[in-house]
């Protein structure tokens, strides 16, 4: 049995996806900047992909960037508010659970004299709205929270931060990269000013993403040499991921009731399975104010590369926050944040759901990982009670 | 994702050895919870020459994977030919591992090598 349990990480490409993409490669193949018949075709195509992106989060045609991909979204957002706005104030708010495509920007803005705060979360990986309205100052010209938490699956509370934000004429940038296609997102209610989107977490093609930008906001462009985009993001656009997208948000539109309605009866028979059948286990992420595809947990005095390897024989695919699995070793950095101990972080394994899982997957996933748990347990010196 | 030799996926899938020993002849521990790797090794010896030896590990699939090779390799080897077991012998015969997870390798060495100077101390006590 072959099990994908990692839509966090990426999902497949919809058939519907791939047929809209098909022409788009050799027969309507122009530049949309061309003047002739071919790249007025491409043009058409983009701007309804844009449409049919904008209607994903209730925005306008005319407010969606397409990108390369979620991180240069984030990149675009924050490093474009940043330079743009810089002489208003050098200040920028964001969290420690935020993906590295937004700490790893902030980072270098710091290095450029900006100054950032990287607001802690509570046990549950929730940042606290008096905590923002607490840091923020005269100068901030930036807050970036993110949506939906890629790896706990947490919630962020975006509308009450948004009321901080608009009334001081703060920038209010939202990373959507694991919420887009999860749960419905309108950026009117958000209240965001920017709002970053990926396609292949929704069903579409990989390098291409998407960046709200509200009406009448303005940045500085992080890629120079084109008028494309508005001048927002110079670069030929990458037609076909731009079609598939555009499909996928279409998609994404007719389904999202059916599937987070589907998806959540399934995430909690895995939550509940997996509580039920290991001992000395504990979910990681807020209990309801979560993505409707996400499980994590911690098992204790485990490690949990071992656990993924031995999934993964078992045809289960999922992914861990401990540091072993990570080409730099560090534990995750939202474990960390959440103030979760280092081998409980260690220990942690996340399975992300998505169209395609059915029952049967999460019963087989029931059955396997428990034995898994009792074997690398019997090996670890963390369980001294259970060895004979 | 990192690539892990057959050879290392065997002794994660299998691994050799696992538990501890009563009254073993030496014991060594290594590592802690924050680095995310423990290592425990149990030796046996009679008459200079390690009869058996046995493990626990808190850690990641090289971890586990070196720590069962290290056992593997000690047992039957006298003392003195066990303290010669260098890491470079022990990634060799694991046919390699990620360069990330040389460290692994590092600590079944020196969990194998206190549980020596282990045996060692209590000989002469």
């Amino acid at each position: 049995m072959r099990v994908y349990l990692d839509h966090a990480a990426t999902t497949p490409c919809d058939t519907e996806v791939i047929k809209a993409m098909e022409p788009y490669w050799q027969v309507k193949f122009g530049n949309p900047s061309s003047p002739h018949r071919l790249g007025g075709e491409a043009e058409e195509a983009i701007e309804q992909a844009r449409a049919q992106v904008a209607s994903l989060i209730g925005a306008e045609s005319g407010e969606i960037i397409f990108t390369g991909s979620g991180t240069a979204s984030d990149n675009l957002a924050i490093k474009g508010v940043a330079f743009k706005w810089q002489k208003r104030g050098r200040h920028i708010v964001t969290t420690q659970i935020e993906h590295p495509a937004v700490l790893e920007s902030c980072r270098w803005l710091e290095k450029q004299n900006f100054k950032v705060t990287y607001l802690p979360v509570d046990e549950w990986g929730v940042v606290q709205v008096s905590d923002v309205a607490q840091v923020i100052r005269e100068d901030t010209i930036l807050v970036s929270i993110m949506h939906g938490n890629n790896e706990v699956g947490s919630i962020q509370p975006i509308e009450q931060i948004s009321q901080l934000t608009s009334e001081r004429g703060i920038y209010l940038h939202v990373d959507a990269v694991q919420t887009g296609g999860s749960i419905p997102i309108n950026v009117k209610t958000l209240g965001a000013d920017l709002l970053s989107l990926s396609a292949h977490k929704l069903y579409g093609p990989k390098g291409v993403g998407a960046l709200y930008l509200k009406k009448g906001g303005t940045l500085d462009p992080w890629l120079h040499g084109g008028q494309q985009e508005n001048r927002w993001r110079a670069s030929t656009q990458n037609v076909p991921g731009i079609v598939g997208f555009g499909r996928a948000a279409e998609l994404v539109c007719e389904r999202i009731v059916e599937d987070s309605d589907r998806l959540l009866i399934l995430r909690d028979k895995l939550r509940d399975g997996l509580l039920n059948r290991i001992p000395d286990i504990r979910i990681n992420g807020h209990l309801t104010e979560r993505l409707p595809s996400n499980v994590n947990v911690s098992v204790a005095g485990v490690e949990g590369e071992g656990m993924v390897l031995h999934l993964d024989a078992a045809g289960i695919m999922c992914s861990t926050g401990s540091a072993c699995s990570a080409h730099n070793l560090q534990p995750s950095h939202v474990l960390m944040a959440m103030g979760i101990r280092h081998e409980i972080a260690h220990g942690s394994l996340r399975f992300t759901l998505g169209r395609s899982t059915t029952e049967e997957e999460i019963d087989y996933v029931l059955e396997v990982l428990p034995a898994i748990v009792e074997k690398l347990r019997v090996m670890s010196p963390l369980v001294q009670e259970r060895v004979a | 994702m990192l690539k892990y030799s057959e050879k290392v996926k065997d002794h994660l899938m299998n691994p050799r050895n696992v538990g501890t020993i009563e009254n073993p002849s030496g014991v060594g521990s290594v590592g802690n919870p924050v680095c995310g790797d423990i290592m425990e090794m149990y030796l046996k010896v009679e008459e200079g020459i390690i009869v058996d030896a046995k493990f626990r590990t808190f850690g990641c699939g090289a971890a586990i994977a070196t720590s069962s090779m290290v056992t593997e390799l000690a047992k039957g080897k006298t003392i003195e030919e066990a303290m010669g077991i260098t890491k470079d012998v022990l990634i060799n015969e694991l046919d390699g591992l990620p360069p990330v997870k040389t460290h692994c390798s590092v600590l079944g060495i020196d969990a194998l090598q206190k549980a020596i100077m282990d045996f060692k101390a209590k000989k002469s006590a």
